[in-house]
């Protein structure tokens, strides 16, 4: 930050760019809201209404509002990484980054305002399949602080990711890769169709290693009351993350990394 | 004050090349100066470094006394670029691409709303507010990003080859304008391949090759440096063979037209006294090049004969 001298001027900058990354997502939401959506109809369709009413209940659920939460939680988390590492490279690859870089705002408020698009963009594709699944189930949330916390803090958890796999990627292929090899299975491992309860104990453990676990059990505890892991050590580990991927994202700002020479 | 001191500037990229040297500029208040120097002279690093696009290794830069190690915020609001390339979100519209810069140096949406206004009928893009940055032409694009540039009123404007690729009508109407803001009190550096650009628009001329700084003087100043100029001349009639003129080195390049290098201590009077004594006469006269294209050409090729040297 560049002190008080310049607050006002920071968070006018700051506001700028929140307002213009809604812009942006509100611009093409043919790509930023609908396909989650309807992605998430699909999942509802097969994996709940017509494979779950075999699968019977689960910790005391029918499958479908079991996996609801679950559902929500996988496509906040997509898509809040997504839209800033979309948003971040592609003003890189098209070097309209330099209109921020060249500009007094500090790193800080740039870091923070490409997050807040990502949490933007994730809490309304995240309000959004909610709608869709309540046309397939009831979710009335039982700890409505938990629920919205919870749902918060893990799309900032995955904009400052996207912000950081942004910041290294210098072609296409890079900003594909974290999504494909290490959030896709993370999120489908991280029981967002299952109970972990239902693993042998050894992948039960290794389950407990996978952050992702934490969160969508936090979030399905906010709406159903039931989760796989203690809340606290949720909040702990969310909140670990947030504080050491923003200064590990302002650290790569800072010193330039893969936008300055 | 000063508008710009770099002092001992270098950079070293990673892959090993120095494209700066140590240089030192100043470039005073409401001047309007040229930094010239061929392709890979270190212009474009220098530039970067000023706008913090590019990290410098060693060196001090100041922008109206604020040093951008220590105050790079303020020295930066002092600032603005028109790069060399177009790096304008092309799937915005015009009006917020102004206006979101202005947002980004802390102007209010109103304020930057009325300058986007004014820097936007200016430059002839109102009628084009509205547009998608991606449908305008070359030259549209150019004074977008001119008028980005300058919608937060910096005090210190650095335009990298502004005018590269724009047809030569609205190259001379970007010359009014950009005289116009420099009169109004704007600092301007040009970097400029055009070198009669250079020489129409700039009072102070800084010649970068190799990453030095070879000559940083008034354009006046440097142009008397220019120690021979040559002229083409047309005949009325045609002639057969080279003429011959004592103390002038005359070639025929057709039957109507002859070369010649003129020193500057000797002047044209007694070319054309001979000429006439000839009986030939001259219908009109040109510089075969520009002056400072002319002085450019030779400081540059002197430096690198005397790096040639050097080596060996």
């Amino acid at each position: 930050m560049t002190g008080p001298v310049r607050l006002k001027e920071d968070l006018t900058g700051f506001a700028t760019l929140i307002s213009k990354e809604y812009t942006r997502i509100v611009r093409i939401w043919v790509q930023t809201l609908v396909p989650p959506a309807i992605t998430m109809t699909l999942y509802f369709v097969i994996f709940g209404s017509l494979i779950g009413r075999r699968i019977g209940e689960m910790d005391g659920f029918g499958y479908m509002q079991y996996i609801a939460p679950g559902l929500i939680m996988m496509s906040v988390i997509t898509n809040s990484y997504g839209n800033v590492v979309s948003s971040f490279f592609g003003a890189k690859f098209a070097r309209h980054i330099e209109e921020m870089l060249v500009s007094p705002m500090p790193e800080a408020f740039i870091l923070l305002g490409h997050v807040a698009g990502g949490v933007i963009r994730g809490l309304l594709v995240g309000a959004l399949v909610t709608l869709i699944a309540l046309f397939f189930t009831d979710l009335k949330p039982v700890h409505p602080f938990v629920t919205l916390s919870v749902v918060f803090l893990t799309a900032v958890v995955f904009s400052l990711a996207g912000m950081i796999n942004a910041i290294f990627a210098k072609k296409f292929d890079d900003i594909s890769i974290i999504p494909t090899f290490v959030l896709t299975p993370l999120t489908y491992l991280g029981g967002v169709f299952y109970s972990i309860s239902l693993l042998p104990e050894f992948w039960q453990k290794v389950s407990l290693a996978n952050p992702i676990l934490y969160m969508v059990n936090a979030f399905r505890y906010g709406i159903l009351g039931v989760s796989d892991i203690g809340i606290g050590q949720a909040y702990v580990i969310i909140l670990s993350f947030i504080i050491g991927l923003y200064f590990f994202a302002l650290v790569l700002l800072k010193r330039g990394i893969g936008i300055r020479e | 004050m000063r508008a710009l001191e770099i002092r001992d500037l270098t950079k070293t990229y990673a892959n090993g090349i120095q494209a700066l040297k140590g240089i030192d500029l100043d470039v005073e208040e409401g001047e309007f100066c040229a930094l010239l120097g061929p392709n890979g002279a270190g212009k474009t690093t220098t530039i970067g470094i000023l706008t913090s696009l590019v990290t410098k290794t060693s060196g001090k830069v100041r922008i109206f006394g604020y040093d951008t190690d220590t105050d790079l915020a303020l020295a930066k609001s002092c600032l603005g670029l028109v790069p060399q390339e177009i790096n304008l979100n092309l799937f915005e519209k015009v009006l917020n691409i102004v206006v979101t810069q202005a947002g980004y140096y802390g102007i209010p949406r109103r304020v930057a709303l009325d300058r986007a206004e004014r820097y936007l009928s200016q430059l002839h893009l109102w009628d084009r507010r509205d547009s998608i940055a991606r449908s305008l032409s070359g030259g549209m694009k150019r004074r977008l990003m001119i008028a980005r540039a300058l919608i937060h009123e910096p005090r210190l404007l650095i335009l990298d080859e502004p005018t590269a690729g724009v047809d030569i009508e609205i190259r001379r109407s970007m010359w009014d304008f950009l005289r116009q803001i420099n009169a109004d009190g704007t600092t301007i550096i040009l970097t400029t391949h055009y070198l009669e650009e250079a020489e129409s628009l700039c009072r102070h001329v800084a010649i970068i090759d190799n990453g030095l700084i070879i000559e940083n003087d008034r354009m006046s100043n440097v142009l008397r440096k220019l120690s021979v100029e040559t002229f083409v001349l047309n005949l009325q009639e045609e002639v057969s063979s080279i003429p011959e003129v004592p103390g002038y080195d005359l070639r025929l390049m057709d039957p109507t037209t002859i070369e010649v290098d003129v020193e500057s201590r000797r002047g044209i009077n007694d070319l054309f006294s001979a000429l006439t004594g000839k009986g030939l006469r001259v219908s009109s006269m040109r510089n075969k090049a520009n002056r400072l294209e002319e002085l450019f050409i030779r400081l540059v090729d002197r430096k690198d004969a005397q790096l040639e040297e050097r080596r060996r």
